[in-house]
């Protein structure tokens, strides 16, 4: 029966059969006719309700707290329920979850730990591998699921087979689960929750058969749906993983050699379920969610840091009511308004302060190398010392470095913004040199990544480390002068944008190309022939001011 | 019923195990922070500490749980302490978790909402710092947490008290907790001031060993079917570790601390280059709360040897980009000095 379902509809039913135990299913999918299917069927097999909640939700609408309007209508405290209470029993929705902000996947994370019986689906809608839900919510959901569009509506299983298998008693052999944390291991896979997970959805899966044991297609489906998706090496082809496994006492001598046999085809199953490229995809991710939350706070305006003078205004989820502020604003008017001695505040509408609060902004770095072959290897290797100075001093001040290489036909964000000095130096040790210089390409890849940290409301420093010679267009050919007309464009583009830009002439003898194109970038334009590191660093301090 | 995880079942991390009963045993060591991956016990580790502190003795119904021992009032106003008569009474010493997203108002206490707007009157609500006095304050992922309210928590540790000078309100009282941090150092690195301030620092690596790893599974797979069974099963394991950190506490200042181990602790700080006496002070500490804890009358070598890695790591003057970390160098140089 179960061979007829596609992996997302399978989770969909395990988790229904098991929804506290498997936490829930990280969904990628955009919003359209096949996602609301899915859920539609993940509803009707669960039985329960699910509760839809924005990622956008204050921590009050998750855990519930005073409502302030009933409250100060009725005259006596009115509370509401949070949506995690809403959800015990049933699912939570979080819709646009790579949105979501860290803090409130700490609550949802906090109540999934609490075993507080209800599923978390995360629907994530994020274009690119950078987006996607905090990391503390995907490290609590068994599923990993991405669901393409155009497809078949999901089939869906019964609420009574699913109510059947959530009562059913299934065991698993000691055997099957080495296996399982053998497969683990053999992937990379360091969290104990996902053995866990995986031990469980094998069981639920073992329940949806009808069966009272786990059997070898159980092991099969948990691998596949739930250690795959979070695989972060492949294991070598003979997969010799599972022979690292102690025999158990019990099948030490004549079962041993079946276990393997099972253990090698779980592996190789496992591969299989692996989409070519996923390794890379997942690094990647990995990078991404570093720099998404990378550390510390983000500018957010009105709704965090340090607390400023309050300001007359409608209370909103964003902008919050200032109590004291509130009362003290009532307060002069309470007997014109006619209060009774030991009544309630009356308050009017205009009487509501909001909280205002300021942040620091936060600043990123942005350096961009240029590692051709006409910078020198010696270059590259002072580059790489200025990269590990400036980390050294981002760890000190707290700010981001983002590193940006081109050689070649591209440029290529080596390093996104980060505060991380262990993986920052595993990157830098990576990079190698030689090739053409796409310089057009490099100075359009800093200008989206400037953009994208003002975006996120930090103030991006730009760096251009190169001797300014192009000779790779835009379009990817060879050809100095059209090379140089692209880099020209390209630079006076990016100057428009108005960020704080400093070129480093990293050629030996100063050259018309790097200062006609410092001029274009609107840089500070320094040449530094032979670029002590420590120099560089100084430099960053004066382009900093 | 108890929903956390029995401390006495968790499998392995015997230096994270080793770094929280040191912390139970000497509260004064000044926290620990664990460094670690997702998924590798520590939240379940702290969680299930809860339950193997000593119950303390407080003055009912007061919200700062004060010491009856004590002279001094908990705060200025207090309706409890402020009586002829307090009753002492016997309670668990808390462990409060701080939530990532907790605001300034949830921490530090805040303006009593309800009985300002339905009775107008300006009331201070105790927050999670006040919950936390002569207890744990767990923060995960503790490097992600707000500047601002990082700065806020180094000073109450600091000093001990908590100052509430906002919304008109002016409160002060006493907060005085044993700080707990963790965090994945791949995500952002935690601020150099902040790292200092804990006492002790461990690092947590998922278990390589696939028995461990099975047996970590089948544990925890145990747990959720049957929490309360589960519980039963460790519950005598656990009580005897609970008094075993009672025991410790108590002999704790008697535990000597002969010269030649002074002298050791100091060449192995020398050696390492440890900046400032905190470190060894610290590992001193640590050491005599490890003695109290197996029941020697006297630090040994054995003892300076297992938490020297845990009160020093954290405090080398090391170039913030030497991969090798310091836990490599300490073993060096206890492999040298301790042979």
């Amino acid at each position: 029966m179960s061979a007829a379902l596609d992996d997302a509809a399978l989770a969909a039913a395990l988790t229904a059969i098991d929804p506290a135990g498997l936490g829930g299913v990280w969904l990628r999918a955009r919003s359209g006719p096949t996602r609301d299917a899915w859920l539609a069927g993940f509803t009707q097999s669960l039985g329960a309700r699910c509760k839809r909640i924005p990622s956008a939700i204050d921590i009050e609408g998750l855990i519930g707290g005073l409502d302030l309007a009933a409250t100060l209508a009725a005259g006596k405290p009115q509370w509401r329920t949070g949506a995690l209470e809403a959800a015990r029993g049933g699912a939570l929705v979080l819709t646009m979850a790579e949105r979501a902000d860290p803090a409130i996947a700490a609550c949802i994370a906090a109540a999934l730990d609490a075993r507080d019986a209800f599923a978390l689906i995360a629907l994530d809608e994020g274009a690119s591998p950078e987006e996607a839900p905090p990391p503390a919510l995907l490290e609590r959901v068994a599923f990993w699921i991405g669901l393409e569009d155009m497809r078949n509506p999901t089939p869906c299983i019964s609420g009574e087979s699913i109510r059947a298998a959530r009562t059913a008693i299934v065991e698993i052999a000691d055997g099957d689960l080495e296996t399982l944390c053998a497969v683990a291991a053999a992937f990379g896979i360091g969290s104990v929750r996902a053995q866990i997970f995986a031990q469980r959805a094998a069981r639920a899966h073992a329940a949806l058969r009808g069966a009272a044991r786990v059997a070898e297609e159980d092991l099969r489906i948990a691998a596949r749906l739930v250690l795959a998706p979070r695989a972060i090496t492949a294991p070598p082809e003979e997969a010799a993983a599972p022979r690292d496994a102690q025999p158990h006492p019990e099948n030490a001598s004549d079962q041993t050699g079946e276990g393997e046999a099972q253990g090698d085809r779980l592996v190789a199953a496992t591969r299989a379920a692996l989409p070519p490229g996923v390794l890379a995809i997942m690094a990647e991710r990995n990078l991404a969610r570093m720099r998404a939350h990378g550390a510390g706070a983000k500018a957010r305006g009105a709704s965090r840091g340090r607390p400023i003078a309050a300001r007359p205004g409608r209370p909103s989820a964003q902008r919050r009511l200032d109590a004291i502020a509130t009362l003290r604003a009532a307060a002069p008017f309470q007997r014109l308004r006619g209060r009774l001695p030991g009544g309630p505040v009356l308050l009017r509408r205009d009487d509501f302060r909001i909280r205002r609060y300021e942040q620091r902004r936060e600043a990123t770095s942005i350096l961009v190398v240029d590692a051709s072959g006409s910078s020198a290897a010696q270059r590259l290797a002072e580059a790489k010392g200025a990269v590990q100075l400036l980390l050294a001093q981002a760890y000190v001040s707290r700010a981001r470095v983002a590193l940006i290489a081109f050689r070649n036909a591209e440029a290529a964000m080596l390093l996104p913004p980060t505060r991380s000095l262990a993986h920052a130096n595993r990157k830098l040790a990576d990079l190698v040199g030689g090739g053409a210089t796409p310089l057009a390409a490099a100075i359009d890849a800093a200008h989206m990544a400037a953009l994208a940290e003002r975006a996120r409301g930090r103030t991006a420093r730009i760096i251009f480390l190169t001797d300014g010679r192009a000779n790779i267009g835009r379009a990817g050919d060879a050809g100095r002068a059209q090379a140089e007309s692209d880099a020209m464009d390209a630079a006076r583009a990016f100057r428009s944008a108005g960020f704080g830009v400093a070129f480093i002439d990293t050629g030996v003898r100063a050259g018309r190309q790097g200062e006609a194109l410092a001029a274009a970038l609107g840089a500070t334009y320094a040449h530094l022939p032979y670029v002590e590191a420590r120099g560089l660093v100084d430099l960053m301090g004066i382009s900093r001011t | 019923m108890a929903a956390y995880f029995p401390f006495p079942a968790i499998v392995g991390q015997s230096e994270m195990k080793r770094a929280l009963i040191i912390a139970a045993v000497d509260p004064n060591i000044g926290g620990v922070m664990i460094f670690g991956d997702r998924g590798s016990g520590k939240s379940t580790a702290v969680r299930g500490l809860a339950a193997l502190l000593p119950p303390i003795a407080v003055v009912d119904g007061c919200p700062y749980r004060r010491d009856p021992e004590s002279k001094e009032a908990c705060v200025a106003d207090c309706p409890v302490c402020g009586g002829k008569e307090v009753r002492a009474v016997l309670r668990g010493a808390p462990v409060i978790d701080l939530p990532l997203g907790a605001t300034e108002d949830r921490v530090v206490g805040a303006l009593d909402l309800e009985t300002a707007l339905t009775r107008g009157e300006k009331r201070f609500q105790p927050g999670l710092l006040a919950a936390a006095h002569r207890g744990f304050l767990y923060i995960d992922e503790v490097n992600l947490l707000e500047d601002h309210l990082v700065d806020l928590l180094l000073d109450v540790a600091a000093s001990g008290e908590n100052v509430v000078e906002r919304e008109g309100l002016s409160v002060r009282h006493p907060a005085q907790f044993v700080l707990v941090g963790s965090g994945n150092p791949e995500e952002g690195e935690l601020r150099p001031q902040l790292l200092d301030r804990f006492g002790l620092s461990v690092e947590v690596t998922t278990p390589t060993d696939i028995a461990e790893r099975v047996e970590a599974v089948r544990r925890r797979d145990a747990f959720d079917r049957d929490p309360a069974a589960f519980h039963k099963k460790w519950r005598a394991e656990e009580s005897a570790l609970r008094q075993r950190i009672a025991d410790a506490r108590a002999r704790r200042d008697a535990v000597r601390t002969p010269d030649a181990m002074l002298e050791k602790s100091a060449q192995l700080c020398i050696k390492l280059g440890a900046d400032g006496l905190r470190g060894e002070l610290t590992m001193l500490r640590a050491a005599r709360a490890l003695a109290a804890y197996e029941r020697n009358d006297a630090v040994g070598e054995a003892h300076i040897k297992s938490v020297a890695a845990m009160a020093l790591r954290h405090r080398l003057r090391r170039n913030p980009l030497d991969e090798v970390g310091s836990s490599a160098r300490i073993a060096r140089a206890l492999e040298e000095d301790f042979a």
